[in-house]
């Protein structure tokens, strides 16, 4: 577009207004160039109140129109019911699995959890989440011995088990059913994947874990930033240790069905790394993972809507903008402090 | 006077290698503790089976004079992945209150007074709402302190306080430890290497060697063979220097 080009402006940090009322004007233009162009309202093309009429009509298809009729379909419902909780769930556990260096249980344990799901649906079982739960729980805890037991490599261990249960998981497949679209999410994730029953079961497992994670919120604590000082102090570490374990391992499978196995440890790293660059307190990177994790699910969602993008890769990748953004900021401010006190 | 902690006969093992035989001793009220001796000879494993985290395999341990299992002051050798733990001076602190809590999930007032007091009582009041990531090593040390007295104030087990600091902070904490021995009667066990501060500031040495350990206080340790062998070998070390 040759309007794009009439104005060149580059904004500093000390005229941001000047630069916001360019942005304004930029966009004014544009819109008096195409309401010129096209005669939407039959007022004539050149009036006035035909520009401001195409104006509101712009801003409201922009922004209203297309979000409420994103959600006039159930299957967005659900998935917006579904994923908030889901991320909500995984934001606060993974501060806790970040800081613990437990990051790589949580990619085992999708990809456990998609070799069982592969497997039960290859074998014809009608519900295959409900045999996932129990198959990724006993992984969890296996997992959650192997990193802690530091006579084996841990890390090794994961990746033996993670790549064994997608080979398991793609070969049952491919051998009954093929690789068709239900496997295909599995793997990368779909919007419409959630039914009824999903959501409710993803309801139910949500709520516990957040009752969970907000009675045990001190212990955990406690436990994540010395498990030996907690321990000493009467403390039962390996019981928390095994609660955070059942509790990723519940998130990863209910989650895994809409952010696919490949991606749902995203939902648990990504937000815990972005707070920790922002924030100082244990409290206050808990909760700015949650709103994090929400935010960035709900951008997600619309790109994967609006552009009929995968949704899980589009969550990560509104995600890993978020993460770069903030990196930036910090680097920068990091830079601006160090000059203070010179 | 009642002991605070007495050890009997004790011996511990790893899968049947006894890494200490039938050790005895017991500490009072306001005794500062020095434990010495080189690597593998059971330092850490005493300190576990003091704290309850590793069985003996024979003897016991008797804590008396009140002192409840878990209200021993701990304060352990900090592990890379804490250095750079985003949480508040306060939150790190509250954190030593958890064992009076039991089942309940949250902390009381009189938790957050206690803390409060704790920190106060370091000289770490600036640093309250700092981040524990952004604290320099001794700051870090201190606010651990603080957390120890936070779980017991009447049994500090201390692990190597003094591992990666400065010679200047060093001594300001060992200078710290001294003070909260003298003036508040804390009875304090600290697990060391530095043999020159632990006769300095120590009443009793322990030095775990096998079967030949000794346990006295420190006029007797500088005169036995033993410690008089440490001496010569640091100064010979010095002399070196």
């Amino acid at each position: 577009m040759t309007q794009n080009s009439v104005i060149i402006y580059v904004p500093t940090a000390y005229n941001i207004n000047d630069f916001l009322i360019t942005l304004a004007f930029v966009f004014l233009l544009w819109n008096f160039i195409i309401c010129n162009s096209v005669d939407y309202c039959g007022y004539g093309k050149n009036s006035l109140l035909h520009f401001i009429e195409i104006l509101n009509f712009r801003v409201e298809y922009m922004l209203l129109n297309e979000i409420t009729e994103m959600f006039q379909h159930s299957f967005m419902i659900r998935a917006l019911i579904g994923g908030t909780l889901v991320s909500l769930c995984a934001s606060l556990l993974g501060v806790s699995l970040v800081l613990k260096r437990y990051s790589m249980i949580g990619d085992g344990l999708s990809h456990v959890g998609f070799g069982s799901l592969a497997v039960a649906s290859a074998v014809g079982c009608v519900a295959p989440l409900e045999v996932a739960i129990p198959v990724v729980v006993i992984a969890a805890f296996f997992l959650l011995r192997l990193s802690e037991n530091s006579k084996i490599k841990g890390d090794a261990a994961i990746a033996l088990i993670s790549t064994s249960a997608l080979a398991i998981g793609i070969t049952a497949a491919s051998m009954t059913t093929g690789l068709n679209t239900d496997i295909n999410s599995y793997l990368f994730g779909s919007i419409i994947a959630m039914n009824g029953t999903d959501v409710i079961l993803c309801s139910v497992l949500s709520a516990v874990i957040l009752v969970m994670f907000v009675f045990f919120y001190n212990k955990i604590f406690a436990v994540t930033f010395d498990e030996n000082f907690a321990k000493a102090t009467g403390t039962r570490a390996g019981v928390y240790n095994m609660i955070i374990a059942l509790l990723t391992a519940l998130t990863i499978v209910i989650g895994m069905k809409m952010m696919g196995s490949m991606l749902i440890s995203s939902l648990i790293i990504f937000p815990a790394v972005i707070s920790m660059r922002m924030c100082k307190r244990f409290k206050t990177v808990m909760i700015t993972s949650a709103v994090v994790s929400v935010i960035c699910f709900f951008v997600g969602l619309a790109i994967s809507y609006l552009y009929s993008t995968p949704t899980g890769a589009s969550i990560v990748i509104v995600n890993l903008c978020v993460l770069i953004i903030f990196t930036g900021i910090g680097f920068v401010t990091a830079k601006i402090s160090a000059r203070k006190y010179i | 006077m009642e002991k605070l902690l007495k050890c009997e006969n004790l011996s511990f093992s790893y899968e049947n290698t006894s890494v200490i035989k039938n050790l005895s001793f017991s500490l009072g009220s306001g005794d500062y503790l020095c434990i010495v001796g080189e690597n593998g000879s059971g330092k850490s494993t005493l300190t576990k089976g003091i704290l309850g985290l590793k069985a003996p395999a024979d003897g016991k341990i008797i804590k008396g004079g009140g002192l409840k299992a878990n209200e021993i002051g701990y304060l352990p050798q900090q592990t890379p992945a804490q250095k750079d733990f985003p949480a508040s001076v306060f939150e790190v602190v509250l954190s030593g209150r958890l064992n009076s809590r039991g089942l309940k999930p949250f902390y009381s007032k009189k938790d957050k007074m206690i803390a409060h007091d704790n920190i106060k009582r370091l000289g770490i009041e600036e640093l309250l709402k700092r981040s524990y990531r952004d604290l320099s090593g001794g700051q870090q040390q201190r606010v651990l302190l603080a957390r120890a007295l936070c779980a017991g104030k009447k049994l500090l087990l201390l692990d190597e306080p003094v591992t990666g600091l400065d010679p200047i902070v060093t001594d300001e904490m060992y200078k710290l430890i001294f003070e909260l021995n003298r003036k508040e009667n804390i009875t304090i066990i600290m697990v060391s290497h530095d043999i020159a501060s632990a006769v300095k500031y120590a009443t009793h040495i322990l030095h775990l060697d096998g079967d030949k350990s000794f346990f006295g206080t420190t006029k007797e340790y500088m005169k036995s063979p033993m410690g008089q062998y440490f001496f010569a070998e640091v100064s010979k070390g010095n002399e070196n220097q």
